[in-house]
């Protein structure tokens, strides 16, 4: 295990926490709280060559509050800039929100499993997100619609309070037009009116739907509620769970299967996860 | 291995020939405690030593280590300060050699961890036996004899020490001597063989682990966690002493009116509240009860899982130190008895 007495320690090249530097191209406001980030790596190498899966997240440093886990919402077939869409709700995220374009931040990653692509492959793809969950779901929904002859049907179903909650609302809207995805957006309630899409409960779109759960996989992303409700559906439906794929969030301060703060069971959030299919998830304990 | 006999009256000279591999570190007094330190002279090792407070991770994951300076212009630059450090860690136990190679393979994997292996490939590790106390339970932990993680271990033998060269680093120590180690004899194995016979019949503890991930499994549910949680006061004096708790904490910063800052990681333990609370406020273990188990969960089935064996080693170093008396081998012994309840 050691090294001869004279060895010298080893350079700091691939030192996995080195953040790298990145710049805040444009920051676009979704709903107040919570905006998207598009960076930039300040190396063009480093822009050129990052590539995700979609599910993956990296770890974002804010020089003076610190560093956070976030997930890729841009697609890896978008690739030169990342798209981070970031909730204020903590002290790295409200100094993020603080910064303006052309501002430095700090990447490292891309981190965790991702979504199964080569899986999903040749199935249909069954995309359910609640709330925030649609964060990480949108680089999977433009995986499958950049790659869009790979996959079989493609579904969305999103669904926010309000149509003022709504993340990516205007982009959402007009993939509603699109006739290879069925996009169902769903708002809780419409306190100002006008919004022309479904009122009600996000599970309640899966009544409005044709599924084949044999032949298609399911990605859920929300707040704990949606897990409750959607995955006893999907159970309902016939779904075989291990074609149920979660998204989830621990907290983390490394991303590489060190610090111990995302462990669930044996496992590790950000190596084994943050994508776990619902028969990892009860198989560990404390996961859902 | 190669195996030789170092006589007793040459350990002194042995220890003097050592200092040209590094600073000598050992085990000395403080108190009533023991600590690893470094030696002011050699006289001040205590080689009889039941334990030491902390273990020897402290060598390799420092309780607060800075990672990066952040400056303005050139961002986050690596603190390598303090990792030329050759050290030589001089009487180890088994159960604490165990822990170190349980950390070195959580510090390796697919993300090695540079800070990590630049501080341990800079100590030497030198082993020397040990003779169970009240607290030890290595032998159930089957951490009581290690076949790798030091250059050498010594076997006392009363007027002479049994010696492992476990390294080539090892086997430079042995030759720099030029000549105190001699072959071994037939009668230094039989005495070998009586004395580890001898320290097997005294541990007082002992513990079951064969089978023990599937009794954690399905005493999950089980009333002694709440108990437990109800009398761990979350002082995570168990983590700090852990020779293989390894969680740690990342805190940014700053430099009063600059924007130059740095980066440090400070030792963290699962029973602190905020181990698994997420921006926002959830905490996926809001219960101190929930955190208890967790940690014996993760030590005693989550690492057989990921690992193949447990991460803990038997030191006795908790059961030493928890205020409210949390005994992990009286744990598994009611987790079996309820076992064995249910099942007749």
């Amino acid at each position: 295990m050691l090294l001869q007495a004279d060895a010298r320690h080893p350079v700091m090249a691939a030192n996995p926490y080195q953040p790298l530097r990145a710049h805040i191209v444009r920051s676009q406001v979704l709903v107040p709280d919570t905006h998207l980030f598009t960076l930039r790596f300040a190396s063009e190498r480093m822009a050129a060559e990052f590539r995700h899966r979609p599910g993956q997240f990296v770890m974002l440093s804010v020089p003076g509050a610190g560093e956070a886990p976030i997930s890729i919402s841009s697609s890896p077939t978008r690739p030169e800039v990342l798209e981070l869409c970031v909730r204020r709700v903590g002290r790295v995220t409200a100094a993020l929100h603080r910064l303006r374009p052309n501002d430095v931040v700090g990447v490292r990653g891309p981190y965790g499993n991702g979504f199964p692509v080569e899986v999903l492959e040749g199935n249909d793809v069954l995309l359910i997100a609640g709330g925030l969950g649609m964060a990480p779901l949108r680089s999977l929904l433009w995986y499958t619609l950049d790659a869009r002859v790979r996959f079989a049907a493609i579904t969305l179903l999103y669904g926010a309070r309000t149509p003022k909650d709504m993340l990516f609302r205007d982009e959402l809207v007009s993939l509603a037009d699109r006739p290879d995805l069925s996009c169902l957006l769903t708002v809780d309630r419409d306190p100002d009116g006008g919004w022309a899409h479904t009122i009600g409960l996000l599970p309640s779109l899966l009544d409005r739907i044709r599924i084949v759960p044999a032949t298609t996989y399911a990605a859920v992303c929300g707040p704990p509620i949606v897990y409750r409700f959607v995955l006893e559906r999907l159970l309902a439906l016939g779904f075989s769970k291990d074609r149920i794929l979660m998204s989830l969030e621990r907290r983390m301060k490394c991303g590489v299967g060190k610090c111990g703060h995302c462990s669930v069971g044996y496992k590790y959030t950000c190596l084994h996860g943050p994508i776990f299919t619902y028969w990892d998830a009860i198989n560990l304990p404390e996961l859902v | 291995m190669k195996t030789l006999v170092l006589p007793r009256e040459h350990l002194d000279f042995f220890a003097s020939v050592l200092q040209q591999f590094g600073e000598i570190h050992g085990p000395v007094a403080q108190g009533e405690h023991f600590v690893f330190r470094r030696l002011r002279r050699w006289s001040e090792i205590r080689l009889d030593y039941p334990r030491t407070l902390l273990p020897p991770k402290k060598y390799f994951l420092p309780p607060r280590e800075c990672l990066f300076h952040y400056q303005r212009k050139n961002g986050y630059v690596p603190v390598l300060s303090d990792m030329e450090r050759r050290i030589v860690l001089f009487g180890v136990h088994a159960c604490d050699i165990y822990g170190i190679n349980i950390l070195d393979q959580v510090f390796a994997g697919k993300y090695p961890d540079p800070y990590y292996q630049a501080r341990r490939r800079n100590v030497a590790v030198i082993g020397i036996d040990c003779v169970p106390d009240e607290h030890c339970f290595c032998r159930s932990m089957r951490a009581d004899f290690v076949s790798t993680g030091f250059d050498l271990f010594l076997k006392d033998l009363g007027d002479r020490f049994l010696t492992f060269v476990g390294t080539a680093l090892g086997d430079d120590m042995v030759l720099a001597t030029g000549g105190l180690f001699r072959p071994v004899a037939r009668e230094d194995i039989a005495e070998y063989k009586r004395r580890s016979a001898e320290r097997r019949d005294a541990f007082r503890l002992d513990a079951e682990i064969r089978d023990l991930p599937e009794i954690f499994e399905m005493e999950y549910d089980s009333a002694l966690w709440e108990e437990l949680g109800a009398r761990c006061v979350g002082c995570g004096a168990c983590s700090m002493v852990c020779p293989t708790c390894y969680c740690y904490d990342v805190q940014d910063d700053v430099a009063l009116g600059t924007l130059e800052g740095s980066r440090s990681r400070t030792w963290d333990s699962c029973l602190f509240t905020s181990h698994a609370v997420v921006a926002g406020g959830e905490n996926f273990r809001a219960s101190r009860a929930s955190r208890v188990k967790f940690r014996f969960y993760h030590k005693q089935r989550g690492f057989v899982a990921e690992y193949g064996r447990p991460s803990c080693v038997g030191c006795g170093r908790c059961l030493e130190a928890c205020p409210a008396g949390i005994d992990i081998v009286q744990i598994i012994e009611r987790l079996r008895e309820v076992q064995h309840a249910v099942a007749s």
